[in-house]
């Protein structure tokens, strides 16, 4: 392993966050709070690591072999959520360092899980940094770093692959710096149209910019108790529309700037993305009619709830705890879809569940007829056998994380729906679960055992487990000898 | 600028990789999926996988924008198709890979301005053309001309029992009062560009800048000018054999032939002429080749399409103190090898077609600034030896090169100026029309006016 790339990279990373802790630290200058040294100390902390990694481990090696890319990547998310964690204990509004990391894990991953009881008592500066989290986690440190970075190095497609949500990347332009560039650009671009949106229909403006952040991550921390369920119809209508658009693949907007619409709309994933979305939501606002007697409230309850689920954001407008049974059946269900590859949403990715029933599909009709010849489609191309073993062992690594996930954090004398939910709920990076951890609830009931075990699903879900579990084999800290 | 290389073979990979080095945006396309995966986890660049003759592949990798467009795959019918294609569709310029095929290379002007192609590559015809230079200038690893032969440059290494070893640079000058220059030094994998007190050492690599008569004249100071190669062996009966011995027949040498196939030495008695000698033999057995005459020949060249029968053949030459071995070799990590262990002059096909459009594409790049005429990679490619053209528009032009300011690792080694050639001290000037040869040291010139800080 390459040591001194690593921990190069690993410093850079770091200087980075410190540089962005600079934004929270003038959101709180303007509000004139207390938090602001919490930030400027964290800044400073982070700026002398990172500094001090980049000179140490200086490196004109510019080869990466995918071991390393995969240590990088897992190595720089544990690295930003332990410095992400420093403000809120700092600043002593989340006094326990297990519970800071828990939320700034929850932030990065895009989960949106929270163990905050009172989230309306906390700073602005601490609220805005939370969401903030969301929005980098979103799309990717290091998807950041090639951006801004003058020249990637060699191989450096496999830390875009293993950052990047989704078990395909594409490249739409030769240099991934372009690409990486690209997608911030069209990131930055709907983040700041959903803001225009809210602020447009009445949001105060701190509450639109932090809304905004949750959503484009699909993150979906809020900054009222009830999350949006107090804003107007209009607002959740938005918030609802920007959850379902993050949710799609990024490769589908960049087609569509190109004015490629053919090619954009030849994708079988966002067809069966929508179809998803649409059955859902005609199942749940049926089953839910009764208890609001309103067509236009339980459509909007409805779709609300199905695109924060389907997308993993986790923002809710009402306790589907209290739902009939068939609602929170399907709601669970939806957490184990996601959204789309390439998108910023979390869970198993619409394309690969698509890609196991054709799996399945096909090996029903080998079974029928020996001989008949049959092959997987995705977005229009076919799938090799090693793409298909690929495809199936990742599903088995999915339901071992989430079954080990589940299985720890069974310690806690809370229920099975609580406990599963919980595990599901993080491992796919959504946020809410049901019974004690439901959207009115959170995950302060936890013990730290379980919140650490939770912590590290949430990473693997993000990361989509393969980076983190290289970490675990001993011979990629096999260090070259000459 | 952007460039699409369609066919990503042995030629093609190599292509890719020099073309990558310059910061280009590559697309790659390529039939084969291992292929493709492959070159996009190494590279950064973006892979299409798909027939190069595809109207759609093409507009994907969006050819329309694409600078340069390079159809390097091993059929030269798809590659003029696709090049066809391309410039249609709207490539600034085509480059097409063609000589797969002895037959298909009789008409290359006449295909050439009806494809619309800007530049037809032969590999096998650039390494045969490669190599005799060589032989024809044997006492030298390897030597480049400039324009019109005004200057040439010659790479060789320090024996330990050459005089050169331990010498000073000024006092080998003074003492020669021959006007040359020692432009680079290649020692322990860096290039250094020597200033007057640098001494040198055995095992260093150095090219020498000279008029091709003052080259002589140093050649025979050192004591390693040997005499044109006149019997040639030749082992392995490739396309690049057969160019290469049409070239050494015309200039009156005599070449030998081995070839294990009986019928591609029958196809070989029918394309050469009557003068070149063909055996019919497994040239890896040294008793063959003893046979053969391998000890009165005055050059080896092994050509077969095996790296390792060309290196393994070749020390056996070494071992019988043949003069001049040369040896082909395509997998980079075999020939930096072999250098080491003594087959100094090793030629790579993949190297020498990079190295073409590579210039090529350099070329594009600056073409408002002044052209660049040549350009040569000496010492594993971590030097480079231009040629500039110099235009009018040359804002330093009647300068004397000392107020320069010149770049370190950047050395302006020589002027062209009509039909005098001058090793320029700190008092000469550049003047529009001259052609300056400025040698660069692991770094990369697209125009001449990059030399100054």
């Amino acid at each position: 392993m390459n040591y001194k790339t690593i921990f190069s990279t690993l410093g850079r990373v770091i200087l980075l966050e410190a540089a962005l802790l600079l934004l929270p630290a003038g959101v709180s200058l303007i509000y004139g709070e207390a938090c602001i040294s919490a930030f400027v100390v964290t800044a400073l902390i982070a700026a002398a690591v990172g500094g001090a990694l980049c000179l140490l481990c200086r490196s004109d090696k510019r080869n990466l072999s995918i071991r390393d890319s995969f240590a990088i990547v897992s190595l720089s998310w544990i690295g930003i959520s332990l410095m992400g964690a420093l403000p809120f204990v700092i600043s002593g509004e989340i006094p326990r360092y297990i519970d800071a990391f828990f939320e700034t894990v929850s932030g990065f991953t895009t989960t949106g899980a929270s163990i905050l009881n009172n989230v309306e008592s906390m700073s602005h500066g601490l609220l805005f940094w939370r969401s903030f989290t969301h929005w980098l986690g979103g799309m990717g440190v290091l998807v950041f770093i090639m951006a801004i970075m003058n020249k990637a190095p060699d191989r450096s497609i496999n830390i875009l692959r293993a950052e990047m949500p989704g078990h395909t990347v594409d490249k739409f332009t030769p240099k991934s710096k372009n690409a990486a560039k690209t997608l911030y650009y069209i990131y930055i671009a709907m983040t700041a149209a959903e803001f225009v949106l809210l602020v447009c229909g009445g949001m105060p403006l701190f509450d639109s910019v932090v809304h905004s952040l949750g959503t484009a991550g699909t993150g979906g921390f809020g900054i009222k108790g009830d999350s949006i369920a107090s804003y107007s119809p209009y607002l959740q209508w938005v918030i609802t529309v920007f959850m379902l658009l993050f949710g799609v693949s990024f490769n589908i907007y960049y087609l569509l700037l190109l004015r490629r619409w053919k090619n954009a709309v030849s994708s079988n994933e966002l067809w069966c993305y929508l179809g998803i979305f649409a059955a859902a939501l005609v199942i749940v606002t049926v089953n839910i009619y009764p208890m609001y007697h309103s067509v236009s409230e339980s459509v909007r309850l409805s779709a609300f709830q199905v695109s924060s689920i389907l997308t993993t954001t986790g923002f809710a407008t009402a306790d589907f705890n209290l739902w009939p049974q068939l609602s929170k059946g399907v709601l669970l269900m939806l957490m184990f879809v996601g959204g789309c590859m390439g998108s910023t949403a979390g869970g198993f990715k619409i394309s690969r569940l698509t890609a196991m029933f054709q799996i399945a599909r096909n090996e029903i009709r080998h079974s029928i007829s020996p001989r008949a010849v049959s092959a997987v489609r995705l977005n229009g191309r076919t799938l090799s056998a090693q793409e298909e073993k690929g495809l199936l062992s990742y599903l088995v690594l999915y339901l071992a994380v989430l079954v080990g996930t589940f299985l720890l954090i069974s310690f806690e004398p809370l229920g099975f729906e609580t406990n599963f939910s919980a595990a599901v709920s993080c491992v796919n990076n959504i946020g809410p679960g049901f019974s004690l951890v439901g959207p009115a609830a959170n995950y302060s009931v936890y013990s730290d055992f379980s919140k650490v075990v939770l912590s590290i699903a949430m990473l693997m879900g993000r990361l989509e487990i393969y980076p983190l579990l290289s970490l675990l084999v001993p011979q990629i800290w096999a260090k070259a000898r000459r | 600028m952007k460039i699409i290389i369609c066919g990503c073979g042995k030629i093609g990979k190599s292509i890719l990789e020099s073309l990558v080095r310059e910061g280009h945006e590559i697309t790659v396309i390529d039939t084969e999926p291992s292929v493709i995966s492959s070159v996009t986890e190494i590279y950064d660049v973006m892979g299409i996988c798909a027939s190069c003759t595809s109207c759609d592949a093409l507009s994907r990798a969006s050819v329309q924008s694409a600078g340069l467009f390079v159809a390097a795959t091993s059929s030269d019918e798809v590659n003029m198709l696709a090049c066809f294609l391309a410039g249609r569709m709207g490539a600034e310029h085509t480059v097409a890979r063609i000589g797969n095929k002895e037959n298909n290379i009789d008409n290359l002007d006449f295909i050439k301005r009806e494809l619309g192609l800007s530049m037809i590559i032969n590999p096998d015809l650039l390494t045969a053309q490669t190599i005799y230079n060589i032989l024809k200038f044997p006492s030298a690893v390897k030597s480049e001309t400039f324009t019109r032969r005004r200057f040439e440059m010659a790479e060789l290494t320090v024996k330990s029992d050459s005089i050169l070893n331990g010498a000073v640079l000024y006092y080998l000058r003074s003492r020669l009062n021959i006007p040359f220059l020692v432009c680079c030094v290649l020692r322990e994998n860096k290039a250094y560009i020597p200033k007057g007190d640098f001494t040198l050492q055995a095992g260093d690599r150095i090219g020498l800048l000279a008029a091709p008569d003052d080259m002589h004249k140093v050649l025979k100071y050192i004591g390693i000018l040997q005499k044109r190669a006149k019997d040639v062996m030749v082992l392995g009966g490739s396309r690049i054999a057969v160019y290469l011995a049409k070239e050494l027949t015309r200039s009156g040498n005599n070449v030998t032939i081995i070839e294990k196939n009986q019928s591609r030495c029958n196809e070989l008695c029918a394309a050469l002429p009557q003068a070149v000698n063909i055996i019919c033999g497994d040239g890896t057995r040294h008793a063959l080749l003893s046979e053969e005459g391998l000890d009165r020949t005055d050059a080896f060249v092994s050509l077969t399409g095996m790296d390792e029968e060309n290196i393994l053949s070749s020390y056996c030459a070494l071992d019988r103190k043949v003069p001049k071995i040369i040896t082909k070799a395509n997998q980079d990590g075999f020939g930096d090898i072999s250098e080491k262990l003594g087959l100094d002059c090793i030629v790579s096909p993949r190297r020498i077609t990079a190295d073409i459009v590579t210039q090529y594409a350099r070329a594009l790049q600056n073409s408002q600034g002044s052209k660049i005429e040549t350009l040569y990679r000496l010492m594993n490619g971590a030097v480079e030896a231009l040629e500039f053209a110099v235009s009018p528009d040359f804002s330093r032009l009647n300068t004397p090169i000392k107020d320069l300011n010149i770049k370190p690792g950047i050395l302006l080694a020589g002027i062209i100026r009509g039909s005098k050639t001058i090793i320029p001290a700190g008092n000469d000037v550049i003047l529009p029309g001259d052609n300056v040869i400025v040698i660069a040291a692991n770094q990369k010139l697209c125009d001449l006016s990059e030399i100054m800080l």
